[in-house]
């Protein structure tokens, strides 16, 4: 493997602090194959892993992007001093209907929640999180909603896929509950 | 005078039967409807006497509890078993689809939460970094308060009919109060809140208060298991609109 290549594309990862995905890291490098450039990030990525550092390469929103460790937590966020906004269990409700039944409209969801969700939608679309992928032919053009890559980023997902589906935490409830 | 306090629910009609079934300790498809309808309804009669605004969706659900409950009185014929199944169903099916539903949310919050419990690079120090997910203030729900509260108002003033118009005690004044007497200490209970309290009016004041402070985010509530004394904490964060 061509181990300068590597090192660029350590040095990218490192300087952005967006997720960087292959196929942009491929614009920067266009000279340099696609298939060259996932084999070095998936093995920047094992670097990483077998360094033990508190730092890794984590694959969120499609993309690669260096990550803490949540052990450090309680240092960086005393170094940073975040201010909480806060999100709410309605609001984590409505972001997983939305996250499992997308595209979505507010009708179905409310339905499934049963209650209105108006304010939580607002919110959710100011913080990024979910956005409007376009209108249902139904009587009314109602809007049909969708997570977005910041939801994925946020929630250190990969991609939808990779959230457990519904009947894998059916089984997970069903060991709980045996226990 | 009438309460200008207007507690807006997030926490639907749902919630409230999931919260039966948790309380009675019993399983999901095997609820007795007879006494989840009257408990249901009695929980819509302190809402209201508290000045909850109960939603209409609140009223669907409890006449379809109603409507199941009557039909499982009457003498049964084959056609009403059937009919009985299909009204269960519609009260199951959501139940389910919702107890699912409060797992899913539940794995969400249990992730790796960007600048909760990871951090990317390019964090500027002292700025205000996207958000942080806090669900602690809600793990109590409504309907615990509102259980508390039962226990509270039986405990003092037992057989008494919650019934009021008039307001003696001001919520806002209640609100101050409670945050001052939460500020000092460490650990603060749901029921030392009320200790100081001498008449319902003013019981009801405080606990209007409380659910004010806690919907807003200023205070957070706890509980180690179900029925037991709620534990609360006043916050520094403030919640942002």
């Amino acid at each position: 493997m061509d181990n300068s290549l590597k090192l660029i594309v350590e040095s990218l990862l490192f300087a952005a602090s967006e997720p960087l995905t292959p196929r942009q890291i491929h614009a920067l490098l266009p000279e340099e194959d696609l298939k060259e450039i996932k084999d070095v990030l998936e093995d920047l990525k094992k670097d990483y892993e077998g360094m033990k550092r508190s730092f890794l390469i984590r694959e969120v929103a499609k993309g690669y992007q260096f990550r803490t460790l949540p052990r450090f937590r309680p240092y960086i966020s005393k170094m940073l001093s975040t201010t909480p906004s806060r999100l709410t269990r309605a609001a984590l409700e409505t972001l997983a209907i939305i996250a499992y039944r997308q595209p979505i409209i507010r009708q179905e969801i409310e339905r499934l929640r049963g209650v209105d969700v108006g304010g939580i939608l607002r919110m959710l679309l100011k913080k990024g999180l979910i956005r409007i992928l376009g209108r249902k032919s139904l009587p009314g053009r109602p809007i049909i909603y969708g997570t977005t890559g910041k939801f994925l980023e946020f929630f250190d997902l990969k991609d939808l896929s990779s959230l457990p589906t519904l009947k894998e935490m059916e089984e997970l409830g069903d060991e709980e509950v045996g226990q | 005078m009438t309460f200008e306090t207007k507690l807006e629910i997030f926490q639907g009609p749902l919630d409230l039967l999931l919260h039966l079934v948790k309380i009675n300790e019993i399983d999901i498809s095997d609820i007795p409807i007879a006494t989840i309808t009257d408990q249901y309804l009695q929980y819509l009669d302190l809402m209201r006497a508290l000045d909850i605004n109960v939603a209409g969706e609140f009223l669907v659900m409890a006449s379809t509890l109603m409507h199941l409950k009557s039909k499982m009185l009457l003498p049964r014929q084959v056609q009403d078993l059937e009919e009985i199944e299909e009204l269960k169903e519609e009260i199951l099916r959501p139940l389910r689809e919702y107890l699912l539903l409060q797992e899913a949310a539940s794995h969400l919050a249990s992730r790796d939460i960007l600048y909760r419990d990871v951090f990317k690079r390019g964090s500027e120090i002292n700025g205000r970094q996207g958000f942080e997910e806090d669900i602690s203030a809600e793990r109590v729900n409504l309907y615990d308060l509102m259980d508390a509260f039962r226990k509270v108002i039986k405990r003092r003033y037992p057989g008494v009919v919650i019934k009021f118009r008039a307001q003696a005690w001001s919520v806002k004044k209640k609100m101050v109060e409670i945050m001052r007497q939460l500020r000092g200490k460490r650990n603060a209970y749901f029921t030392d809140l009320f200790s100081g309290d001498s008449s319902v009016l003013e019981l009801i004041a405080t606990f209007l208060a409380l659910l004010e402070l806690v919907k807003n985010g200023s205070i957070a509530v706890f509980q180690e298991k179900v029925g037991s004394d709620i534990k609360l904490e006043a916050l520094n964060t403030s919640p942002i609109r």
